[in-house]
């Protein structure tokens, strides 16, 4: 979650949602995000609302922020049934950071006990926390089974020890290995998360990355190109000349090895970044996102949508914790989106993955596209005759100049 | 203390003796709407709380430049030794662009203010038009202004100017525009040194036009002279050089505002109504004339404007055509000088060649264009008028590269100009080397001061006008100034250099330039496109080439990458709004084939290099 927070409109104080918001609620399913705001060391590259140990306080600091976050939970379930959505338990949650696992197990499973108790959860949902490798244990890893998670993603990003340095990520690759290990004992499905195109990271350095992932067995591994965000340290340091720029065509090559030895593994991408061993492993909370589904975002800066209603809470974790102290609803600002605009976002989201977009869900504008993005390969051919957009390769690579193809004029 | 004057002189019934025409001569910036605003106050035409600043300059777009583009006429009364007088101030454009202008608005004076920023000195494009003012025998008060600044040098250049001018260092008046210090003083000089004018009531009536401005209320409001005779409302007139006859609907004197009045004798400033509705037949420089009792003999001194800088002008937005046509139909109107056709272009489609008097008047028809009209244009690099004689003796005028013909070409003529440059004795050698890159040949130098030279060159319009000016601030840090004239045409080796984007001409870009350059174009010119037009989904070469010769060339590699990594729940309305802002970008392409090519491309393609190079550099 980036943490320049957009313009919207002014959010109430008891946090009521406009119409919009309830209707067709009934078929959509609900989901959990829980923002964990805390890291050991903030990486160069990360614009995250994210905080280091002890820079906060007025409860916002780690020890009090399980207790702030289950207010949220109480203080959601009850704006969502004052606004006319019907309670639904939760099909996926996901913890993410931050460093969800900075903080003891417990606080995590408190806070999860406290939304299952609001909304109930699913028969086989999926709840899935973030984790450093250097911040599980093998006793952690079993009490967050314990509590009801399913699912862990550990942050790796690179097994070479110079990237790493890069990224500013302090933990030891070989903890990895360890750390996935302990998941599997304690009954967790596990992701790997990458980051290729780093400043100084070598194609070879990258291939030895994907392969050191990949020996670990994962169910799922997503690989993101490293963006730099203005105003972090990374930035400063390209600008100064310190660390060479991002080299887009390098991103391009990094990103066509790994599909290669992902799909050589037998892990298939289902989104532009993420790849899974089968469609069952597929990040259900994710695709939650890119599908349209209501979710409640907790935590400073975190984001929520409901039926084309956007809203997004204050971003410094103090701001955060005093509403709430208050009784009041921490949302900083929200948007409701016109009908053009959510079928805008539903082909920018819809267009990154692998089960693809309904062509003639189309407008005209998108159809006539069709056989060029064809011709230029962009788009799989044998979807496009059962009706179905779907990226190839080189099209993952140009989602975002294909996405600009599709829209209405 | 001179009061304002106690009783205004009556139009019509103003005995010469009492008048006093001038103008000032000043450089953009060195505070003449400031000073002529001052006036107004204190000789009180415009009430206190009705002033604007700068109330002469009415657009705005003069306002916010502080030039003045269009002149206007204002009688001031005031009062010296109990006598009042009529003072016509004629505020002139300060620009080398509206020389013919500024020419037809000395005329109608006797004596000039020549004004000069205490901080600053003298500039070349004043100097030029001192040189009209001493030319037309005008009786010169030399002025330095902003004397409040702490920059200001006045000793300094009170040298300079009694140097320039004759006269002693003491003579030059201090005045501030800007609190009104010296500002009555200079009133009084204006009464007391500036000769009346001198004219013949009882001859046939002989008035200067020396501006015609279109109101849209009104139709044209031409703003004369009277030298002989009187002008009366009600008659029929005569304009000498076409012949043509209106009748006088309205006549009178601005003060500011227009005052109807019964008429204007002979020394008298005022405007013309008659309800024509087009400029051109209210030229600046014609004789007016009654038609009961005409005038034989004109005043003399016409010209016909002639555009001297052709460009393209297209609307970015091709469904804006028929508004930019519509536009520039009324701004002829105001604007005797700018002259249009249609134009078509692969790359750019629907648009106009348009004829300039110089840069600054493409610049501000532009800027003018789209600001009133709320169009988005692009205009192409501007180009002079080439004189090409082909093998069989048959003669093109060439104002457009593509129209340039192909082969069997015998001669090729180009306009030159000479040009004078002043500037600190320390930037010589930087200005000699620039002029002798535009193949410039060295007429002369001369010392005004120990530390300020005027340097004279012979070089082919086509040569300055693009990017000359620019260069020579930088060059000089801001203190070299430019003036220069048409001096003719000379024969040159001059070649017609295509641009091509995957194979396809875009004329847009297409150049004449000298032989010798043409290798040099080529090479900037795809240079420049490499940089400017974003990597396409495939390969985009990118030629200069004479006819089929190919002379340069570069490449864009396609883009491979195009897609942001990530895009959860915190990223949906970011990069939406990324989205939303790239589809927005897109409206702004254009295409050339395949190739979309941002209308910024264009615009810095075709601005000046060396000031591109600054801003990539930022």
């Amino acid at each position: 979650m980036p943490s320049v927070l957009p313009l919207g409109d002014p959010a109430p104080a008891d946090g009521i949602l406009p119409a919009q918001a309830a209707v067709g609620a009934d078929s959509r399913p609900f989901g959990l995000y829980a923002h964990i705001p805390f890291c050991a060391v903030r990486c160069g590259y990360c614009d995250f609302n994210t905080y280091t140990a002890r820079e906060l306080g007025g409860g916002a600091s780690q020890d009090e922020y399980a207790a702030t976050a289950v207010a949220e939970v109480r203080l959601a379930a009850r704006v969502l049934a004052d606004s006319g959505l019907p309670a639904r338990p939760m099909s996926t949650v996901f913890f993410g950071g931050g460093t969800p696992t900075l903080l003891p197990a417990r606080d995590l499973t408190t806070i999860l006990r406290a939304a299952v108790e609001a909304w109930g959860l699913q028969e086989g949902a999926e709840v899935t926390t973030e984790a450093n490798p250097d911040s599980v244990t093998r006793d952690s890893l079993q009490e967050l089974a314990d509590g009801g998670f399913t699912r862990v993603s550990f942050g790796m990003q690179s097994a070479v020890p110079h990237v790493l340095r890069v990224l500013d990520r302090t933990h030891r690759p070989e903890r990895v290995p360890q750390a996935v290990a302990w998941a599997r004992e304690a009954g967790l499905a596990v992701s790997v998360d990458l980051i290729y195109g780093t400043p100084g990271e070598s194609m070879d350095d990258w291939e030895t990355s994907v392969r050191t992932a990949l020996s670990y067995e994962p169910d799922h591994i997503s690989a993101y190109a490293l963006i730099v965000e203005e105003g972090t340290k990374l930035a400063a340091q390209i600008r100064r000349g310190q660390v060479p720029a991002i080299d887009d065509d390098d991103h391009a090559a990094k990103y066509t090895l790994a599909d290669g030895l992902f799909a050589a593994a037998g892990l298939h991408w289902y989104e532009v970044s993420n790849w899974a061993r089968t469609p069952q492993d597929a990040c259900r909370h994710n695709l939650a996102y890119w599908q349209g589904a209501d979710w409640w975002g907790i935590g400073p800066g975190a984001h929520s949508h409901a039926g084309g209603v956007r809203w997004w809470n204050v971003k410094h974790p103090t701001a955060y914790a005093g509403r709430l102290q208050h009784g009041q609803s921490p949302a900083a600002g929200r948007e409701t989106l016109d009908a053009p605009t959510r079928e805008m976002e539903r082909i920018m989201l819809q267009t990154r993955l692998a089960e693809g977009i309904r062509i003639s869900s189309l407008g005209p504008a998108g159809r006539r596209e069709v056989p060029l993005l064809i011709a230029q390969e962009l788009i799989q051919p044998a979807a496009a005759f059962r009706d179905l957009l779907v990226l190839t390769l080189k099209g993952r690579l140009l989602a975002d100049a294909v996405v600009r193809r599709l829209l209405p004029d | 203390m001179s009061p304002m004057a106690r009783t205004a002189t009556v139009p019509a019934a103003t005995d010469p003796a009492v008048i006093r025409n001038f103008c000032i001569i000043a450089h953009i910036d060195h505070g003449k709407s400031t000073l002529a605003d001052r006036m107004l106050q204190l000789t009180g035409v415009v009430e206190q709380r009705a002033m604007k600043a700068q109330y002469l300059d009415r657009m705005d777009i003069e306002r916010e430049r502080g030039i003045t583009i269009k002149s206007q006429a204002v009688r001031l009364p005031w009062e010296l030794d109990g006598v009042s007088y009529a003072l016509n101030m004629i505020d002139t454009p300060g620009h080398v662009d509206f020389t013919y202008e500024v020419s037809r608005s000395l005329a109608a004076c006797e004596g000039a203010i020549l004004l000069v920023d205490a901080a600053q000195g003298i500039e070349a494009q004043t100097l030029a038009n001192l040189y009209l003012a001493m030319e037309n025998n005008l009786t010169i008060i030399p002025v330095l202004n902003k004397i409040d600044l702490p920059a200001a040098q006045p000793e300094k250049y009170a040298a300079e100017l009694a140097n320039l001018i004759g006269g002693e260092p003491e003579d030059v008046l201090m005045v501030s525009g800007k609190t009104g210090v010296g500002v009555e003083a200079l009133l009084d000089k204006i009464v007391r040194d500036l000769p009346a004018p001198v004219g013949d009531p009882t001859a046939p009536a002989r008035a200067m036009i020396f501006d015609s401005v279109y109101d849209s209320y009104r139709g044209v409001v031409t703003y004369v002279r009277v030298v002989d005779g009187q002008l009366s409302p009600r008659e029929r007139i005569q304009m000498m050089s076409t012949r043509a006859t209106h009748e006088l609907l309205e006549i009178g004197v601005s003060s500011p505002e227009p005052v109807p009045t019964k008429g204007l004798g002979v020394g008298e400033v005022g405007y013309l109504i008659t309800g024509v509705k087009d400029v051109r037949q209210s030229k600046v420089g014609d004789t007016v004339t009654t038609l009961h009792k005409p005038a034989t003999k004109s005043l003399g001194g016409y010209q016909d404007p002639k555009p001297m800088v052709f460009s393209g002008l297209y609307p970015l937005d091709g469904t804006d055509y028929p508004v930019l046509r519509d536009a520039l139909e009324k701004f002829t109107l105001n604007d005797a000088a700018l002259v249009y056709e249609p134009e078509t272009s692969a790359a750019l489609g629907f648009g106009f060649r348009v004829g300039f008097l110089g840069l600054l008047h493409l610049e501000i028809t532009r800027e003018r264009l789209e600001r009133e009209y709320n169009l988005d244009l692009i205009s192409t690099a501007p180009n002079v008028e080439y004189e090409v004689t082909l093998e069989d003796k048959k003669v093109l005028k060439v104002t457009n590269p593509s129209e340039y013909p192909v082969g069997k070409i015998a001669e090729v003529r180009e306009p030159m100009v000479s040009a004078t440059i002043l500037a600190p004795t320390e930037f010589v050698g930087a200005i000699m080397e620039l002029c002798q890159q535009r193949r410039g040949v060295m007429n002369g130098m001369d010392y005004l001061s120990e530390d300020r030279v005027e340097i004279r060159y012979r070089l082919p319009l086509a040569e300055i006008v693009f990017d000359f000016f620019d260069i020579l601030k930088s060059r000089t840090r801001g203190y070299g100034s430019l003036d220069w004239k048409a001096d003719g045409d000379q024969v040159s080796d001059l070649v017609k250099v295509d641009i091509l984007l995957q194979g396809e001409q875009v004329d847009a870009f297409s150049a004449i330039t000298h032989r010798d350059k043409a290798y040099a174009y080529g090479v900037m010119m795809t240079g420049k496109l490499r940089e400017l037009i974003p990597r396409q989904q495939f390969e985009v070469p990118i030629q200069a080439a004479i006819g089929a010769r190919i002379i340069a060339r570069e490449s864009i590699r396609a883009i491979r990458k195009d897609v942001l990594a990530k895009c959860y729940g915190g990223d949906i309305t970011r990069k939406r709004k990324l989205l939303e802002k790239q589809k927005e970008g897109k409206k702004r392409m254009k295409m050339v084939g395949r190739v979309e090519v941002p209308q910024e491309a264009f615009i810095a393609a075709l601005s000046s290099d060396e000031s591109s190079k600054d801003k990539s550099k930022k």
